[in-house]
């Protein structure tokens, strides 16, 4: 019954995300006062609606309901508790119910913290996220229902879940991708209705900024999740592998970092205001392309669940109804917003514009070397792939002039910035990142013109920014006065930066003074690795709750002494029969030293990978500290004063008001 | 010149410098680093470049995985239904790699024949399987089957 009651409730939510589309938006134009005020109520409904329905997927996946299709598929009995619940979003049914869901959350969210606006606007809001809803819903119940029963032959047994998705990484990683994703929405539905009222001033820019800064941040943690998932789970070693699905979710990423900034100067000058609206229409319509890119079957990757083609049509065409009804929409409307210019060459907004010119061009690259392989072979020009080289030669250069930026905007003045007080500004930090750029490197041990540049960077982003909390944070009555009386936004910003930079040092350490070997261990015989021994003690098969495995034990020494004793595993799962490399890290703030095992070669002897990794721990620190920067930025007070009453605008409205 | 004028001038100067850059990255990266796809036969016919970066792949001939004794230096033959292909491979194979199996390889065709592979792929899970692979080697059709049905020469 509990699925058949989920399916009815997610039929109902969408007849009512149908209607939060159709009255509000009917209402705006009416200016019908009850249409309107309709929005509120149906978007609540709309997740209530949807929120039982996932509730009622995850009651048959907890009890173990293989007559569904989907948990016989992606569940089994043997199965911990914990890996039944994120099994819910482990395959495309299920991973599609829980965007929506994300998605009507947070169309739930705009209803609570959103009071404030005028009602035109917060319905017309609605009603795009409403438009987004009914699509999806659309394409859920048309091609992917996940209540979907195998009636009158029940299986007995569940398949099992991808046991690489069973990991506690994967159970947060979709999540919060997808608030970072579908939080996108909301700005665009901002945009969206902005353009729709013809309406975009400095209000507009400060209700939309803590929506776009906070997707954001949820996207970028969900990004590191999913980075930090790739490293221990997948069993090579890496952090990011520029694969299309790691790209369909880095794009939105980087031009939403480009909209957070453009969002600034619309809100502190009322410039660039049709810039920002476009950079929301690409950063949803880059999330709707990932979801596209991911749930069509178009790639091969971990996350391609199925190869249907019906369902990559239907995302396609709800992609080129989103992406070109609102381009077409901007075109018609984008005059009505337009803004003056008032800025000279060197200025905060110049800067600011170089930031949002990088961010998009480099995204074009990542979108070229995705998309590339996909069109010439859809054309018949033959089968490419374009390799992770690629994308570090065409990226890295504009993420070099991105930082080197950094180091000045923050210090620079709207409108106009002297050249005298900047140069005086930076003199100092430069000076020391250049001689820290080559002392650091030297310490560690290999100077070289690269590892000089990162340090350089990474010092100049780290030193600038310090110099200007200490220059900002002067104050007559001392200094603990001075810091107090920056802004939380300020100190976001600052987090944010500094965290950029700990992600310079991360990547490029990582990658230049890791020790990473394949290497062929015997039993008893010892190795070494980056100044530690390594010796394979011995091999044991071993019996997990759903797999049998056959595990390492090797012990690490430095100078004689044992470190640490670590035990990979080469998994065979007994459901699908699958093989899993589950590999064993003695992690470190500084490094990180990580085996896996390859294939067995004899009964005493494997290959497997010894790695030591510099300093890789620092790329998901930054991660986390521009997210944190992020999280700071939105609670800062000046979001959260409420206009006093919107109603009398409102009120004024009704008189004129057909219903 | 009116000076909101020259400023709008400057800034598309400088969109143009910057994306002129860009593309020329991205062709220059593009050249270094584009891996065409080939299938055994096209290697038997020789219509391949030698010494430049390319894929390969096709069924994994049975017997033909020789281990080296001491490093992790292995030595095996693609084939499809009209050619095969000699690879080298120094290092760890993936975890689905098996005989009569499908795999795809990425490195250079040398002068001697050999292809040395930097890189090996082979299929993701029980229903994955690599599409050039499928693709090259049956016009689409599933891949499984035309490894299952192939009769290795013998």
């Amino acid at each position: 019954m509990v699925p058949e009651l989920g399916h009815l409730v997610l039929i109902l939510a969408l007849l009512v995300s149908a209607a939060l589309f159709v009255l509000p938006l009917l209402g705006a134009q009416l200016r019908s006062l009850p249409l309107m005020l309709s929005a509120r109520s149906l978007a609540s409904g709309q997740f209530v609606l949807i929120a039982v329905a996932f509730g009622c997927l995850s009651w048959a996946f907890i009890h173990d309901d293989f007559s569904v299709a989907y948990v016989a598929n992606h569940s089994n009995s043997l199965m911990p508790v914990y890996y039944k619940v994120s099994a819910v979003w482990g395959g495309h049914e299920g991973s599609l119910l829980l965007w929506i869901l994300m998605l009507s959350g947070w169309t739930f969210a705009i209803t609570l913290f959103s009071k404030a606006l005028p009602i035109d606007l917060q319905s017309r809001v609605l009603a795009v996220m409403g438009f987004i809803a009914t699509g999806f819903l659309m394409f859920i119940l048309f091609t992917s229902n996940p209540f979907d029963r195998i009636l009158p032959l029940a299986a007995l047994e569940g398949s099992d879940l991808n046991p690489l998705l069973q990991d506690p990484g994967l159970i947060f990683h979709p999540p919060l991708l997808y608030m970072g994703y579908v939080g996108f929405s909301v700005v665009f539905a901002f945009a969206i209705a902005a353009l729709l009222t013809g309406k975009l001033d400095s209000a507009w820019a400060r209700w939309s900024r803590p929506w776009a800064t906070t997707a954001w941040a949820f996207l970028t943690i969900g990004l590191a999740l999913g980075s930090w998932w790739a490293y221990y789970e997948l069993g090579w070693g890496g952090w990011w592998f520029w694969d299309p699905v790691e790209n369909a979710a880095f794009m939105p990423w980087l031009v939403g970092t480009a909209l957070i900034h453009s969002l600034a100067v619309t809100e502190k000058r009322g410039l660039f205001k049709s810039w920002t609206i476009l950079l929301a229409i690409f950063t949803f319509s880059l999330s709707l392309l990932g979801t596209f890119l991911v749930r069509s079957g178009v790639l091969t990757s971990v996350h391609a669940f199925a190869n249907d083609p019906e369902r990559g049509l239907f995302i396609l065409v709800f992609l080129a109804v989103v992406v070109g009804g609102s381009l077409l929409l901007f075109a018609v409307r984008a005059p009505v917003v337009k803004s003056a210019p008032g800025f000279t060459l060197l200025s905060r907004e110049t800067l600011l514009l170089a930031n949002n010119a990088l961010l998009v061009v480099s995204m074009l690259t990542v979108l070229f070397g995705t998309l590339f392989p996909l069109v010439a072979d859809a054309l018949k020009l033959g089968k490419y792939s374009v390799g992770a080289p690629y994308f570090n030669l065409t990226f890295l250069p504009f993420m070099v002039l991105i930082c080197l930026l950094m180091g000045i905007a923050p210090s620079s003045r709207w409108k106009r910035t002297e050249v005298g007080p900047v140069r005086r500004t930076v003199m100092a930090p430069l000076t020391l990142s250049l001689v820290l750029a080559l002392v650091v490197p030297w310490l560690l041990g290999d100077l070289t013109l690269g590892m000089a540049l990162a340090t350089f960077l990474g010092s100049w982003v780290t030193l600038t920014t310090l110099k200007d909390l200490w220059l900002k944070s002067a104050n007559k009555n001392g200094r603990a006065k001075g810091l107090k009386q920056l802004s939380l936004s300020y100190y976001g910003m600052v987090i944010a930066h500094l965290g950029i930079a700990l992600a310079v040092f991360g990547v490029c350490f990582t990658s230049h003074y890791s020790d990473e070997q394949k290497l062929r261990m015997d039993v008893g015989k010892p190795v070494e690795v980056a100044g530690y021994q390594f010796t394979l003690e011995r091999l044991d098969e071993i019996r997990g709750p759903n797999y049998l495995a056959d595990q390492a034990t090797v012990t690490m020494k430095k100078e004689d002494r044992v470190l640490r004793v670590l035990q990979p595993q080469k998994r065979r799962y007994l459901a699908g029969g699958q093989i899993m490399t589950e590999v064993a890290i003695d992690p470190g703030f500084t490094r990180d030293v990580y085996i896996a095992m390859g294939d067995k070669i004899d009964a005493d002897s494997w290959a497997m990978r010894v790695h030591y990794k510099a300093f890789v721990r620092w790329i998901w620190l930054a991660a986390l500290m521009m997210a944190a920067g992020g999280f700071l930025a939105i609670i800062d007070k000046r979001y959260r004063k409420r206009a006093a009453a919107p109603q009398v605008g409102v009120s004024s409205m009704t008189q004129k008001g057909a219903v | 010149m009116h000076p909101a004028r020259k400023q709008r001038l400057i800034v598309v100067i400088a969109i143009v410098i910057l994306s002129s850059v860009a593309i020329g990255l991205l062709v220059y990266a593009l050249r270094q680093n584009i891996n065409l796809f080939y299938p055994p036969k096209a290697f038997s016919a020789n219509e391949v470049p030698r010494n430049v970066r390319l894929r390969a792949g096709g069924c994994v001939s049975p017997g033909t995985v020789v281990r080296s004794e001491d490093s992790l230096q292995v030595v095996f033959t693609l084939v499809d239904p009209e050619g095969s292909l000699e690879v080298n491979y120094d290092g760890i194979l993936p975890d689905l790699f098996a005989e009569g199996e499908a795999a795809v390889v990425n490195g250079q065709w040398h002068d001697d024949n050999i292809f040395y592979a930097d890189q090996v792929l082979a299929k993701h899970d029980e229903t994955y399987m690599p599409p050039e692979v499928a693709e090259a080697m049956n016009n689409g059709e599933k891949h499984e089957a035309t490894c299952a049905e192939m009769s290795y020469g013998s």
